[in-house]
C-alpha cells in the first residue's frame, strides 16, 4: 500500500532558508544546500521549496539557486514562487524539479493551471492555497503572501483547480503557520471528502500526533511541515530533524 | 556511457544528477552518433502515452536506437512513461507502443474511492523474479507517480510488483530490455542502487 508522505517545507528568502510565523517574522534557519544534504541523509519523502520573495518583489525565479537545489535533491522536489508562465515552468522543470507549485497565479490566472497540466502532465502541477480567516472568522483564499483577501471560498476554489487539472493541492493555513498547534483538521476533512486529487496539509504541525491526526481524521495524502523539522524545543533552537521512518509510516 | 534519450518528453536532468552522484558516466542526448556509440540507454518520460510514443518514433535517432537495442542487444531501462512505451499499447491513448515487451498499459480500475489517482508516493516493491537490477534491493521503497500501470501477457516478464488498491506489475524485463514504473532517480539510496545495478549489467 502507498505510504503517506511527510514533506519538509522550506522557505527561501534573501537566498537563505527562513521560517515564518503566520506568514510574518521570517527567522533565518540556514543555508539551503546544507539543509538538503541533511534531508538526503534522513531520506525524507519529498521536499517543498517556496520562494517567498519572488512573487511579492515581482522577480523571476532564482534559476541558479533552483538548479543548485535540484542537483543535490534525490527525492521528489516541488518549487513554488514567482511563476507566471509556462515558459518559466519549462525552465524550472528542465533544471530537475518535478513539481511546480502555483499560488497567487492560480487565483489571478487559473487558465495557467490547465495550460501547464496539458503541457507537463497533471502530476507536475501543484496548487498551493493559502487560507486565512477573515474578520468574521470565515475562511477565505488569500494571495500575495497572505496579504490580500480574494474573498473566495476555499472549498469552491479547490474544486475549481482540481477541475482545471491540478495534480495535487496543498492546503496551507496562514493562521496556523509556525504556530505548531496542529492542522486545521475540519477544513482538511471537508476538502478531502469533496475531492479525489491528492491533498497535502501544510501549516500547524508541532508533533507526530498532529501528523497522525491529519492522516487518520482528515485522511489527507500527505502532510508538509516547516517549524517541526527545523526547530528543536520550546525555545525553538534551529536543528534540522525528521521523524524516524517507523514513527508514522505504518499508520 | 549511458545515453539518456532526449526526445523532448520529461525531466531528464534529475536522472543525470543521480548518475553523477553515483559516479556513472551519462549524457542527455538526441545525437545519432552519440546514441550509436553508447553502451546503454535510459528511456524516461512523463506525460501522455500518445505524445510520448509519437515524439520517440519521430526522433531522428529512433532507427538507430531500435537497431542497437533489438539487434545488438544493448540494455535499455524505461522509467515511468518510458516503461509504458515499451509495451504494445496503452488505454491512455490510441497509438501503438514499441511492443518490445509483450504487455499492455492499463488504467487503474479502482472501486475503492478512497484511493487517489494518480498513485503518488512511496511504495515497497516485491521482487517476483530474481534479476540483477534488483540485486541487494530486497529491502526497498520507491517513489511512484502514475495513473496507468503495466500488465504482462507472460508472467516471466514480470520482475516486481507493488500494491495500490491491488497488486500491479511495477517492473518488467525481456532479455536486454528493462522497465520500472517508479522513479529511481527520486528514490534516495534505493534508486542509486538500482541505477548502479543497471550500469553493471
Amino acid at each position: 500500500m502507498v505510504q503517506k508522505r511527510v514533506i519538509p517545507c522550506l522557505l527561501l528568502h534573501k537566498g537563505g532558508l527562513y521560517k515564518t510565523e503566520k506568514f510574518g517574522k521570517p527567522t533565518y534557519i540556514g543555508d539551503p544546500i546544507n539543509a538538503i544534504k541533511i534531508f538526503n541523509d534522513k531520506e525524507v519523502d519529498e521536499l517543498i521549496f517556496l520562494d517567498i520573495d519572488a512573487s511579492s518583489q515581482k522577480k523571476d525565479p532564482n534559476y541558479k539557486l533552483i538548479e543548485d537545489i535540484a542537483s543535490e535533491c534525490f527525492m521528489p522536489l516541488c518549487y513554488g514562487g514567482g511563476i507566471k508562465s509556462v515558459d518559466q515552468m519549462k525552465k524550472v522543470y528542465s533544471l530537475g524539479v518535478e513539481k511546480i507549485s502555483l499560488s497567487s497565479q492560480a487565483v489571478l490566472n487559473p487558465y495557467l493551471i490547465k495550460e501547464a497540466a496539458n503541457l507537463f502532465g497533471n502530476q507536475s502541477v501543484i496548487v498551493t492555497v493559502d487560507i486565512k480567516k477573515d474578520f468574521w472568522g470565515k475562511r477565505k483564499v488569500f494571495i500575495n503572501n497572505g496579504k490580500k483577501n480574494t474573498k473566495i471560498d476555499p472549498l469552491e476554489f479547490v474544486m475549481k483547480v482540481e477541475d482545471l487539472g491540478a495534480g495535487e493541492i496543498v492546503i496551507n493555513s496562514v493562521d496556523n503557520d509556525g504556530v505548531m498547534n496542529g492542522f486545521d483538521v475540519d477544513l482538511l476533512k471537508e476538502i478531502k471528502t469533496n475531492t479525489t486529487v491528492p491533498i497535502t496539509a501544510l501549516g500547524g504541525a508541532g508533533n507526530i500526533e498532529h501528523i497522525i491526526e491529519a492522516f487518520d481524521v482528515a485522511k489527507v495524502n500527505a502532510v508538509a511541515c516547516g517549524s517541526m523539522f527545523v526547530y528543536q524545543g520550546r525555545l525553538k533552537g534551529v536543528l534540522i530533524s525528521y521523524p524516524a521512518f517507523n514513527e508514522f509510516k505504518n499508520q | 556511457m549511458i545515453a539518456i534519450l532526449d526526445y523532448g518528453v520529461g525531466n531528464l536532468m534529475s536522472i543525470h544528477n543521480m548518475f553523477n552522484k553515483i559516479g556513472v558516466d551519462s549524457v542527455i542526448t538526441s545525437d545519432v552518433e552519440e546514441i550509436r556509440n553508447a553502451d546503454k540507454y535510459l528511456l524516461s518520460g512523463v506525460g501522455s502515452f500518445d505524445h510520448g510514443i509519437n515524439s520517440l518514433k519521430s526522433a531522428s535517432f529512433f532507427k538507430t536506437l531500435e537497431k542497437e537495442v533489438l539487434d545488438k542487444k544493448k540494455p535499455i531501462l524505461g522509467i515511468c512513461l518510458g516503461m509504458q512505451l515499451l509495451t504494445n499499447s496503452s488505454e491512455e491513448g490510441k497509438e501503438k507502443g514499441l511492443g518490445w515487451i509483450d504487455a499492455q498499459t492499463i488504467r487503474f480500475d479502482l472501486d475503492n474511492k478512497k484511493l487517489s489517482i494518480p498513485h503518488m508516493g512511496w511504495s515497497k516493491v516485491s521482487i517476483v523474479n530474481t534479476n540483477n537490477i534488483f540485486r541487494n534491493l530486497e529491502e526497498n521503497r520507491f517513489y511512484f507517480v502514475h495513473s496507468y500501470h503495466v500488465f504482462c501477457n507472460d508472467e516471466s516478464n514480470e520482475l516486481a510488483t507493488a500494491n495500490y488498491g491491488k497488486i500491479f506489475t511495477c517492473s518488467i524485463n525481456e532479455d536486454n530490455i528493462y522497465g520500472v514504473q517508479f522513479h529511481p532517480e527520486k528514490s534516495h539510496k534505493f534508486g542509486m542502487k538500482l541505477l548502479k545495478n543497471f550500469e553493471g549489467i
